[in-house]
């Protein structure tokens, strides 16, 4: 079944209004029903899990007074900043310093136009989809540039200066990584890329042969860099330069840059997903049950599928931020350039060769790849039931206070 | 009248190049001209996808501004006290100045009239990519190389420039 919002739109579209004033205004409509009802409550909720789930990591209890558990903390930030004042520093670049946060949070919902939940539920299946999601992204940059400027001040100066440098090292091992898994594919286009793999884990990318379950981990790492998080989030390091380039900022200007992070962490998992978990993929068959004669229930499941698998990889990544420590200025710059780079090329040559001698990859590498990843989760999983055993510490499992 | 959406749409981006090009110009703030960049290259990437070149399109943002307005936007506010600086050229005056833009103007708009502009075609959508691909590494193999040795070579002077003589 072939659908897209822009069938929908054309569809409920009254004959009276003419289609050239009608289109637009229905798209700027259906963009912002969208975002409202998906994107916002993604990030607020991300929010939220993201407090309780360090909260917890640090024998501390985190925000639950707002709602069940406190799941409804970010409406009550929403509110709270949307009455603040918004002040702009005397001495600031005015326009630029209005215009910044716009800049910064455009760069984040344009990904959205080519995240694919389903197999027919994306906004719009470019061909060169992962090519305008790495272009897309990158007007962040300029954002984050012209918000440290215009605040004219020395700390936000020096974290938009760090988190330029920083986003634009990481751009080069992110897109040798999803190079990488194009010349697998041989499509740019984001629903070519998860059709190109399976719904079993041998079938995906990540397990297709060693090298790119090594371009997996380059390419979440960038991604994490990229997305200005802990371990990489020196541009905004409170020890340092108090909040980086969002010092000045207050009120909602400064929810904005904060929003367009947490859902940048969804984005990141999406795009993890898509390149090499096999995406929306699920079997034709469930159970003697052929998907493709429920067209909804296939749909619901495929979007389940997909939420699921990138929603791990935004906890994935609130684990790194709970326990690992911040790098240094020097120690990012070298890992990117010294470490990553090289590795993300090896990976790249690698995947070349291995694709001149078996061009329809080898199943039997997959399965090795697979079984080598799953024994090394389980060997982690033992000595983490082992240290617990031994080091006998007070566990307090109880998930809710 | 009806006039079409689409030509709407491209006069808008039009004017969002042309003027932010003339903010680029004219503005007394470099940081200002710099960030103003932005309009430019996005909107020529836009024009690009009125063209029907999507690949191109994607690049032209990608390259331009993720990469070259970043580095100009690095040099402009690295560069120490780059405000005070007097641009104005004063061993050349305003008269020879404007003389010399006249003239310019003068075979621009001499090589636009001269041209003998093709009507565009209906523009196709289609993907462009793997032609593009083609092209790189078939007919167009030899500039391609070429290209990529100037960048090599490029790079290699910057570091030349850049790095610092460790002494003994």
């Amino acid at each position: 079944m072939e659908f897209t919002v822009q069938d929908l739109i054309q569809a409920l579209l009254p004959g009276a209004i003419p289609a050239p004033v009608g289109y637009p205004l229905a798209a700027i409509l259906v963009a912002f029903a969208v975002l409202s009802a998906f994107v916002a409550p993604l990030a607020g909720v991300t929010s939220w899990l993201e407090r309780r789930v360090w909260a917890r990591m640090q024998s501390r209890v985190g925000p639950n007074r707002v709602g069940p558990q406190g799941i409804l903390q970010w409406l009550a930030d929403g509110v709270k900043n949307i009455q603040k004042e918004d002040i702009i520093p005397a001495s600031a670049d005015r326009k630029l310093f209005l215009l910044a946060p716009y800049i910064v949070f455009a760069g984040f919902i344009g990904a959205f136009v080519v995240i694919p939940f389903g197999s027919w539920l994306i906004p719009a299946d470019l061909n060169i989809g992962i090519l305008y999601l790495l272009a897309i992204t990158s007007l962040a940059v300029v954002g984050i540039l012209m918000a440290g400027w215009s605040s004219n001040n020395k700390w936000s100066l020096l974290g938009g200066m760090r988190s330029a440098a920083q986003i634009v090292s990481y751009e080069i091992p992110a897109g040798l990584s999803v190079l990488t898994v194009i010349f697998l594919s041989g499509t740019l286009s984001m629903q070519g890329i998860i059709q190109a793999q399976g719904w079993a884990p041998q079938d995906w990318f990540i397990f297709y042969n060693p090298f790119t379950l090594v371009a997996f981990f380059m390419f979440f790492t960038s991604a994490l860099a990229e997305g200005n998080r802990t371990p990489f989030d020196i541009p905004e390091a409170e020890s340092e330069l108090v909040a980086g380039y969002v010092t000045e900022y207050s009120g909602m200007r400064f929810l904005f840059f904060f929003f367009a992070e947490w859902g940048n962490l969804y984005v990141i998992g999406a795009i993890t997903t898509t390149l090499f978990l096999g995406g929306w993929q699920i079997p034709a068959t469930i159970f003697g049950v052929t998907m493709a004669e429920h067209p909804l229930a296939k749909g619901v499941l495929e979007f389940t599928v997909f939420f699921v698998k990138s929603y791990l990889w935004v906890l994935v990544a609130m684990w790194i931020r709970g326990t690992l420590p911040r790098v240094r200025v020097d120690q990012l710059m070298a890992m990117c350039w010294k470490y990553m780079v090289p590795i993300a090329f090896v990976c790249l040559f690698g995947t070349i060769v291995l694709l001149v001698i078996w061009p329809d990859g080898n199943p039997a590498l997959s399965l090795a790849t697979l079984g080598f990843t799953t024994l090394v989760l389980v060997y982690f999983m033992w000595r983490v039931v082992y240290q617990i055993m031994h080091s006998r510490p007070e566990l307090y499992l109880k998930p809710y206070v | 009248m009806e006039i079409p959406i689409n030509v709407l749409v491209f006069y808008l981006v039009a004017l969002v190049v042309v003027g932010s090009a003339c903010i680029v110009a004219f503005s007394r703030n470099i940081v200002h001209s710099a960030f103003s960049l932005l309009g430019t290259f996005g909107g020529v990437a836009a024009l690009y996808v009125f063209l029907g070149a999507d690949f191109v399109a994607a690049v032209q943002v990608l390259i331009y501004v993720g990469g070259i307005l970043v580095l100009i936007l690095f040099a402009v506010m690295l560069t120490h006290r780059i405000s005070d600086i007097q641009i104005t050229n004063r061993t050349v005056g305003r008269i020879p100045g404007l003389a010399a833009g006249a003239v310019f103007l003068g075979i621009l708009v001499y090589a636009i009239a001269g041209t003998d502009w093709a009507k565009a075609k209906e523009v196709a959508f289609e993907p462009t990519t793997a032609v593009i691909g083609n092209l790189f590494l078939g007919d167009y193999l030899l500039p391609f190389q070429i290209a990529a040795v100037v960048l090599l070579v490029a790079l290699i002077g910057a570091i030349t420039l850049s790095r610092k003589e460790i002494k003994e």
